[in-house]
């Protein structure tokens, strides 16, 4: 081991590392943006309130037992199985051959989605009766109170474990090599089986990894900041309120 | 005097125990109805029955002459047309003051933008908040949300105001400043239904007050009526303790 070899192993072959790269974050980014959005529409689906009876009451409830089923079971089981499962059971039952990339972002977004729908669920229940109250009693509906009122604190709060979720698919995404995908992980297998110097290219690709993340979790980081929004205020003058709140801003 | 709200035979139960039983009262327009009562006697239960925050067990509740809990399918429209102020304020945390104003006309009343501002500003003006448009609710003192709250209510331009126990999670020195807004608007000619442990206001403001003792109204007059010559004993053990 050597400081040559690491520089010889980037320069010769960095283009593979870089595509490797680019491919987990693109995989891990879609996957857990699509996660979210799958997770924020069950929380949605699974607090609206489900009434006196009759057949808004069933459907309910039979939805939200669907759905059940769809979180314990991603949550239940690891990821390279599901990936195995997903991508050669979709060849066998249905005759369907995926495109593997396509088959990566599905199954990272199923499975962050059944991840994301606790944590929405979660965000949900902790924000305060009083604001459902206060948007019901001016009249609004369960969605316009969830839009305008609920999700925007909801998204706020779960902001951190939303973080939290991206770095673990940023790495995670590692066991699709599984199935071929094209990621960080199995770029550096490849490069490593052509110049046997496995510590060497695993230690490239590790600090590859790192930066990553690094780098999403400072991005985050900014946005949490961001929705909290100023420390301050100003208070209008005298002036101001004379030209009208439009002006002021 | 035209009725607005008329409550018959309203009865409220969680589980086997029965909070509200056979209570009927009305209200008519321009009245300034006080509720008061010691706590757990079913004053806020009723007033959140009335706004259908709580679903009533029996009864009718009679709005502009129609039966709002037979038909439920405009239960948001009567919402819109009751405001409510609540005990613990409940501003929207995610909207700074002027939003709090104009969430509710733009998204429920279809309100343009530049109209519900200006209502937003007429009614901020009213409670003395027109200078701190742009702070959020974590920024404000107690009194200062609960007339943002007050104004929030006012933007949509209900028939009456609920207010539920409006003063009761203030500190002392910021009770003054709520009470004056509300007083204000008694006198402005609004309906208001108030459930307050305040008794110098319930004198002061109501035209009428309700005495609710374990889930009935034991009494129902004009401030003097009650105040001064209560007819029933628990009414006048309730003032004895309550206007010491």
């Amino acid at each position: 081991m050597s400081l040559e070899w690491f520089i010889n192993i980037i320069t010769n072959n960095w283009p593979m590392f870089l595509r490797g790269a680019w491919m987990t974050l693109v995989i891990s980014t879609i996957g857990t943006i699509i996660g979210a959005l799958i997770g924020l529409i069950i929380g949605v689906i699974n607090t609206i309130p489900k009434g006196n009876g009759g057949a808004k009451k069933w459907t309910l409830r039979t939805i939200n037992a669907i759905l059940t089923v769809y979180v314990e079971f991603f949550r239940g089981t690891p990821m390279i199985v599901q990936a195995m499962v997903v991508y050669y059971g979709s060849d066998l039952l249905f005759g369907i051959d995926m495109n593997r990339t396509f088959a990566a972002i599905l199954i990272v977004s199923i499975n962050t989605g059944a991840y994301m729908a606790e944590i929405v669920r979660g965000g949900i229940i902790s924000i305060e009766q009083g604001q459902f109250e206060a948007a019901r009693a001016i009249g609004m509906n369960h969605w316009q109170t969830m839009v305008h009122v609920v999700l925007p604190q909801v998204l706020r709060n779960i902001l951190p474990a939303t973080g939290n979720q991206y770095v673990m698919n940023i790495k995670d995404t590692s066991v699709l090599n599984v199935i071929g995908v094209t990621e960080l992980f199995f770029q550096t297998k490849s490069i490593a089986g052509n110049n046997f110097r496995y510590f060497e290219s695993f230690f490239v690709a590790c600090i590859i990894y790192l930066v990553m993340t690094i780098i999403v979790t400072q991005i985050l980081r900014f946005f949490e900041r961001k929705l909290t929004g100023d420390a301050n205020y100003q208070m209008l003058d005298d002036a101001a309120l004379i030209r009208g709140p439009e002006q002021t801003k | 005097m035209e009725t607005i709200i008329d409550i018959q035979h309203l009865s409220k139960s969680f589980g086997t125990h029965e909070v509200l039983k056979d209570i009927n009262f009305s209200v008519k327009k321009g009245e300034v109805v006080c509720v008061i009562g010691s706590s757990g006697s079913g004053k806020s239960t009723l007033l959140r029955c009335i706004n259908l925050l709580e679903t009533p067990s029996g009864g009718e509740i009679i709005y502009n002459g129609k039966n709002i809990l037979g038909n439920r399918q405009n239960l948001n429209t009567y919402r819109t047309h009751l405001g409510m102020v609540f005990q613990q304020f409940n501003l929207f945390n995610n909207c700074d003051v002027l939003n709090n104003c104009i969430l509710g006309q733009v998204k429920v009343l279809k309100r343009s933008k530049d109209e519900a501002k200006d209502v937003a500003m007429k009614y901020l003006k009213v409670v003395g908040m027109d200078r701190y448009l742009n702070a959020r609710p974590g920024q404000l003192s107690g009194g200062q949300k609960q007339r943002v709250a007050i104004a929030r209510a006012l933007s949509m331009q209900p028939d009456a105001l609920l207010f539920d126990e409006p003063t009761s999670a203030l500190d002392p020195e910021m009770v003054g400043e709520v009470l004056k807004v509300m007083k204000e608007l008694a006198q402005s000619g609004l309906t208001m239904i108030v459930v307050t442990h305040e008794m110098e206001f319930a004198r002061e403001v109501s035209d009428r007050i309700v005495f609710m003792d374990k889930g009935v109204i034991v009494e129902d007059g004009t401030p003097d009526e009650v105040f001064n010559n209560p007819k029933h004993e628990r009414t006048k053990a309730f003032l004895q303790r309550a206007l010491k």
